[in-house]
């Protein structure tokens, strides 16, 4: 019984996580920008997204008189639960896995992609031209990349010879971590990572400036919010994933910085990918949606085959 | 241990309960707080401000179709890679030389796709 109430105190610092996470993104945007950011509500504006966060719970929801209202209601929910879900197999720390899964990575990638059903619902539901433009860009996207993403997690497996997380992490000690070895895979599955995302420069499901709001266009108050919710929720995700399986997840840069307990390295590791994205949001403009799906087709996928027969190669002979 | 190995998947159950349960909460939530006065005009569909023209229901590019079609035949490919690759070690050079051969009629499916211009977005 322990762990129900593990899980529930997981759950709060994740909804706490949100809010925290919203705001050092506006505000590192602020400052790329040359902008200030957040800062009227509390010190340094720090309580911006608890007010907006309360604002949101207030607002009145607007369901539009032509949508398919049980789908609009529930798309939220499909979009939330596979972000949230996905935590239960990530190894924060040596002996703290939720669920110690044999097939971990299988569980995540499996789940994770629950919500391309989302956000396709979502956009359905709303019998709205821009929605249904987002949703299916998004349907597109998603799938295209979930491909490179899922064959470049294929080279880590090989060398870890396990599906299990914390078997990856503990391989990891054994030798170096594996983004030196997996360097190629590494990039691709970062670049996919983001278009799993929809962040820039693949942000063309929501893309503002032509399409208002994507799947989110005619959702307001805390429907809304839950689909922000499981944008950032998912990004910490995708971050301790990055983490687990090139950067050694709990494991210290050096045996000498053992002292430092391995929860710390491997929010540090997961915070650094969970925060990447913003960067980027600052420093690339959108592609097209050509350029999108032809760049994972015709470079990811061949280049993430290419870089999984050089590891089996490399295993089979050296 | 057959006892752990349901214990980890009980933990995962706890994990789907709260994923969906959690928003549920806060939608009842939020039902108390919110106001509630719709009329016609406010649950129009959003057209840049323009009255709507017919629904959004319709036929659309099939494009995207052809997409899925091969995402779905790639997917499948991949899952098919993962046992390989767990089981890697213990089967050797021979698991190496089928892999390759494997991915090149995958490879070959590709290039088939790539020739007949469904990798172009027009």
């Amino acid at each position: 019984m322990k762990v129900i109430l593990e899980v529930i105190i997981f759950t709060i610092l994740v909804l706490g996580y949100a809010p925290f996470a919203i705001y050092v993104h506006r505000k590192l945007l602020g400052w790329m920008q040359g902008r200030v950011g957040p800062n009227r509500a509390g010190p340094y504006g720090l309580l911006q997204t608890i007010a907006d966060t309360l604002k949101v719970l207030q607002k009145e929801e607007i369901i539009p008189a032509n949508a398919d209202t049980a789908l609009f209601r529930i798309a939220p929910i499909i979009a939330f639960a596979p972000a949230f879900i996905v935590f239960a197999v990530i190894p924060f720390a040596p002996s703290l896995t939720f669920a110690d899964l044999g097939v971990g990575l299988l569980f995540y990638v499996a789940v994770a992609s629950i919500s391309t059903i989302g956000v396709i619902a979502g956009g359905y539901a709303s019998n709205n031209k821009w929605s249904l433009i987002g949703a299916m860009r998004a349907a597109a996207q998603m799938i295209s990349y979930e491909i490179p993403l899922v064959l470049a997690a294929l080279g880590v497996v090989l060398l870890a010879g396990s599906l299990n997380l914390n078997t990856i992490v503990e391989a990891q000690s054994r030798s170096v971590w594996f983004v030196i070895p997996q360097i190629l895979g590494f990039v691709i599955f970062l670049i996919a990572a983001i278009a799993e995302l929809n962040r820039t420069p693949f942000d063309l499901t929501e893309a503002e400036s032509e399409l208002v709001a994507g799947y989110q266009t005619e959702y307001s108050g805390v429907r809304f919010a839950f689909f922000m919710l499981a944008e950032y929720v998912y990004l910490l995700a995708m971050g301790g994933l990055i983490a687990t399986l090139y950067f050694g997840g709990w494991l210290p840069p050096h045996p000498a910085l053992a002292f430092i307990p391995g929860i710390v390295w491997f929010l540090l590791k997961a915070l650094i990918f969970a925060f990447l994205p913003f960067w980027l949001q600052a420093t690339f403009p959108r592609a097209r949606v050509d350029q999108l799906m032809t760049f994972a087709w015709k470079w990811l996928i061949p280049l993430a085959m290419v870089n999984l027969v050089l590891t089996a190669m490399a295993k089979a002979w050296i | 241990m057959p006892s752990l190995y349901w214990y980890n998947y009980l933990v995962v159950v706890l994990f789907i309960a709260l994923g969906i349960g959690l928003p549920i909460v806060a939608f009842a939530l939020s039902r108390l707080l919110r106001p509630k006065h719709a009329y016609a005009e406010k649950t129009t569909t959003y057209e840049s401000g323009a009255e709507p023209i017919g629904t959004s229901w319709v036929r659309f590019k099939v494009k995207y179709y052809l997409y899925a079609l091969l995402f779905l035949v790639f997917d499948v490919e991949t899952l098919f890679l993962y046992p390989w690759a767990v089981a890697f070690d213990r089967v050797g050079t021979f698991a190496l030389l089928e892999m390759v051969i494997f991915l090149a009629i995958l490879a070959f499916g590709l290039f088939y796709a790539w020739r007949k211009d469904v990798l172009e977005w027009k």
